[in-house]
């Protein structure tokens, strides 16, 4: 049945370049522990929501930026399925706050020494052979409703992705300045590491 | 000698611009946006299909994940499982750089609220990772392949998908510790 165990060796390569990038950044960022994801949660530690809000800012102008100067960049837009969106979010968000990691930084804990993200990531394992189990039914009921296809906020609203891009942009800037004060003012210098 | 790759943390702005700069070349070079949700699915069909094989090919959502056809190949290792095994890696390499003996058993959050028993957080772990990769696969996406690069490309998909993890994730974590727990992360 596997008859293709491996992909091309150019795929592995390029896709275990991006993962040691990925993974040193991760770490970098303090998002492999524990503490810093239930930090955000409990909101006393913003970092998950700063790397993530800037990634997707520079992410987003740099990808429509390339697409706009004539640059062949395919998107890779997902379906939105809106009740499997709602409902798999919301069951993922409870399974980070139980784990404190996300299916990404919980492998990378495991490289930066925590040894409770290697049950994490075998539960991973078993999470994902329930769903193939479960997935006949899940079709027939769940993924059909609110099928809207490959739609984005800007195809969705007419506006144009720079606009949207603008006011992510801009909203992000000012979120960032005033979080940044705020954690000063309340609690001093957040989010030593502990190396 | 050890510069920027020996601080023990960056600040969190410059890493999202380092993530966000490798979005560009993945897209851009790769033609791969940025995932890893799918290798769980991957790698557990593996397992399943060492003692299993039978029920592998008759799983429709494992079928087309792993089991090439005539027409289509579909590797079980590809860009995005080798990218999932290199992130260890490259968190072990930051870590090590750094200088960190980091080692965690149980977080003390944890340890605050549920005791001191590794089993018991074992177990947490265990059943936290399945209900994430149950919804990672029931949304078709995690916080990278939704929340980051779903969430640049403006999806509706990835963007309701954000604001419904983040919300049952505030509740959870505050039903867990509580407000009092705010001050034993």
């Amino acid at each position: 049945m596997f008859s293709h165990i491996f992909a091309s060796p150019s795929a592995l390569v390029t896709g275990a370049v991006t993962g040691l990038v990925f993974g040193f950044l991760l770490q970098k960022g303090g998002v492999t522990r524990f503490s810093v994801i239930l930090g955000q949660f409990l909101l006393t530690d913003f970092t998950v929501l700063k790397v993530m809000g800037t990634a997707i800012v520079v992410g987003a102008l740099g990808i429509f930026g390339m697409r706009a100067i004539g640059l062949d960049v395919p998107l890779h837009v997902k379906d939105a399925t809106l009740l499997g969106n709602v409902l798999g979010g919301a069951i993922f968000g409870v399974g980070m706050a139980i784990l404190g990691y996300c299916p990404g930084t919980g492998v990378a804990a495991i490289g930066d020494g925590s040894r409770h993200a290697i049950p994490g990531v075998l539960g991973g394992l078993v999470g994902a052979a329930i769903y193939a189990e479960a997935y006949p039914w899940i079709k027939s009921e769940v993924l059909g409703i609110g099928d809207l296809g490959k739609v984005t906020l800007d195809s969705a609203t007419g506006l144009s992705p720079w606009w949207l891009m603008a006011l992510l942009g801009a909203s992000a800037i000012a979120g960032f300045v005033l979080l940044e004060r705020w954690e000063r003012r309340t609690h001093g210098v957040r989010g030593a590491p502990a190396a | 000698m050890k510069g920027i790759l020996g601080m023990p943390r960056w600040s969190p702005y410059a890493v999202g611009v380092g993530i966000g700069v490798l979005s560009w070349i993945t897209f851009g070079l790769m033609g791969r946006a940025l995932g890893t949700s799918t290798t769980f699915v991957n790698a557990a069909g593996a397992i399943e299909g060492l003692v299993a094989p039978a029920h592998v090919e008759s799983n429709e959502y494992l079928a087309r994940h792993i089991v090439s056809t005539a027409e289509k190949a579909r590797p079980i290792v590809g860009w995005q499982f080798a990218l999932v095994v290199m992130l260890a890696v490259g968190a072990f390499a930051a870590a090590r750089l750094a200088g960190s003996t980091f080692r965690e058993h149980i977080p003390s959050l944890w340890l605050w609220r549920f005791g001191g028993s590794r089993p018991l957080r074992y177990c947490g772990a265990i059943l936290g990772g399945a209900l994430l990769l149950f919804g990672a696969r029931l949304a078709d996406g995690c916080t990278s392949g939704h929340g980051i690069s779903g969430g640049l490309q403006l999806a509706v998909s990835s963007w309701v998908f954000l604001g419904a993890m983040f919300g049952t994730g505030v509740a959870a974590a505050f039903l867990m510790y509580g407000r009092e727990g705010r001050s034993h992360v």
